[in-house]
């Protein structure tokens, strides 16, 4: 056993090790290499943070609603502590991203925050979740803390699409996607040079997102750990 | 049918309990009245702005008396170990989730009939013949609100501050319905009909299925003691 968690916090160590590199050389590239862009200038450089942001936080979520799934299946402690540590992460990422959207929209579009619907559908996820952490923290039996999660993970993931669908026909006045376009592939739109800088990043954010995953992972299992061996001592 | 006649019999029992005690209703009555009152004060508009805040105005009234019975959803349940006894029967726990959503879905349409006339006496609006449209779709917002309101009420059961919890958690997904119901219902008061709201109106049952579905088969995890 001590040795699976040695190797396993050895391997942690590079993951770690890996992320801080690809986030500090992503920070040159997008600050240092990368050409300013033609129309929004300097500030799009927040572009290099804020979509690999947002993308690590719908995987985040995504991994909410697998461990949901997983844990009301196979009962296993192990997937509810995935579901928990990615709602975690995922509401720290998602904070981020509006926090940069908004630094980038005040010189770009004049204010830091308007009713656009991506803006909305990201606080909505925020407020989703947030109410996700609160259900855990306000449930004390630890079971039923747990399956009630799973169920709002699984229910918030469900209500999504819907979400997403009535904001858009709200308002939509944010910049069209420039990578995941439909109808054009990403080299073509953005030059390369910029390109490179944001696939550094994404790489960088997803390096560091596992990272925080598996640190937030490990503090979960010994939790369990040190509950199970107070239980011991005490029986 | 076994699993119609159980939601039957678990609906009359919420129902002869709300008869005797008469709880629910008429707080939420009296505090939906009450909401119209506060907005008459809080906006000093005349009649024909006031049309135009209506849906919004009326939507949030229903949300927060909505609210409000949902806390007191499974009150009657929580004491005396109600809850265990009727989980220890052999019923289909859809069959409670069914019973519980349409009980609510009861109280609330109560309150609608009254509220939505009296909103139009107290503004003094003109327009009553839109008002048959404007219920039906309040109808279906309705439906939406309950089933995802009685899902999360059960959720939170076990939870400290859970009236306080059970908004945090139930506004935010309830989004889609908030605007898609108001959106039909500013059509059917501005045109007179559903027009180009007609979209919304198919999100509207969309989601009424969705989680009527998903909340049958998802009740026996949620409702585990």
């Amino acid at each position: 056993m001590a040795e699976i968690s040695n190797a396993s916090a050895k391997s942690k160590g590079y993951l770690g090790g890996l992320a801080l590199i690809s986030v500090l050389l992503g920070l040159y590239w997008g600050l240092f290499r990368a050409p300013p862009d033609a129309y929004q200038g300097e500030v799009q450089r927040i572009m290099y943070l804020h979509i690999p942001s947002i993308l690590t936080a719908y995987l985040s979520f995504f991994l909410v609603f697998v461990g949901s799934c997983l844990y009301l299946w196979k009962r296993e402690k192990r997937d509810d502590i995935l579901a928990y540590s990615a709602a975690e992460i995922g509401v720290l990422f998602t904070a981020l991203t509006i926090v940069e959207g908004s630094v980038w929209g005040k010189p770009t579009w004049g204010v830091w925050w308007t009713w656009d619907a991506r803006l909305t559908l990201t606080a909505i996820l925020l407020l989703i979740f947030a109410g996700y952490l609160m259900l855990r923290s306000l449930t004390e039996d630890e079971n039923r803390a747990a399956s009630a999660a799973a169920v709002l993970g699984i229910i918030g993931f469900l209500d999504i699409p819907l979400i997403h669908m009535s904001v858009y026909w709200w308002r939509t006045l944010h910049q069209p996607p420039s990578i995941l376009r439909p109808d054009k592939a990403p080299w073509d739109n953005v030059h390369p040079a910029l390109l490179t800088a944001l696939v550094i990043n994404f790489v960088a954010f997803v390096l560091l997102y596992f990272y925080l995953l598996s640190q937030r992972f490990r503090l979960g299992e010994i939790k369990e750990e040190i509950k199970a061996r107070l239980l011991n001592r005490d029986n | 049918m076994d699993f119609l006649n159980q939601t039957f019999l678990l609906l009359r029992k919420d129902l002869l309990l709300e008869m005797r005690r008469r709880e629910s209703l008429l707080t939420m009555f009296f505090f939906g009245t009450l909401l119209l009152f506060v907005f008459h004060f809080s906006f000093d508009l005349a009649p024909e702005r006031m049309a135009e805040m209506a849906p919004a105005l009326l939507w949030l009234a229903f949300l927060f008396t909505g609210t409000l019975g949902l806390a007191q959803l499974f009150e009657a349940e929580r004491g005396n170990h109600c809850l265990e006894a009727l989980l220890l029967s052999p019923m289909d726990r859809g069959a409670l989730f069914l019973a519980k959503t349409a009980f609510n879905f009861i109280l609330m349409v109560l309150v609608e009939i009254v509220v939505i006339p009296l909103f139009w006496i107290l503004f003094n609006l003109r327009s009553w013949d839109v008002i048959p449209n404007l219920f039906l779709v309040t109808l279906l917002g309705t439906v939406g609100f309950c089933v995802l309101g009685t899902l999360l009420s059960a959720v939170t059961l076990k939870s400290r501050a859970r009236e306080l919890l059970l908004p945090l958690v139930l506004f935010p997904l309830m989004i889609p319905v908030i605007l898609g119901t108001i959106r039909c219902m500013e059509s059917i008061l501005r045109a007179g009909a559903l027009g180009d709201a007609l979209p919304w109106l198919r999100l509207l049952v969309g989601f009424d299925v969705i989680f009527l579905t998903v909340g049958v088969l998802i009740f026996d995890w949620v409702i585990e003691v």
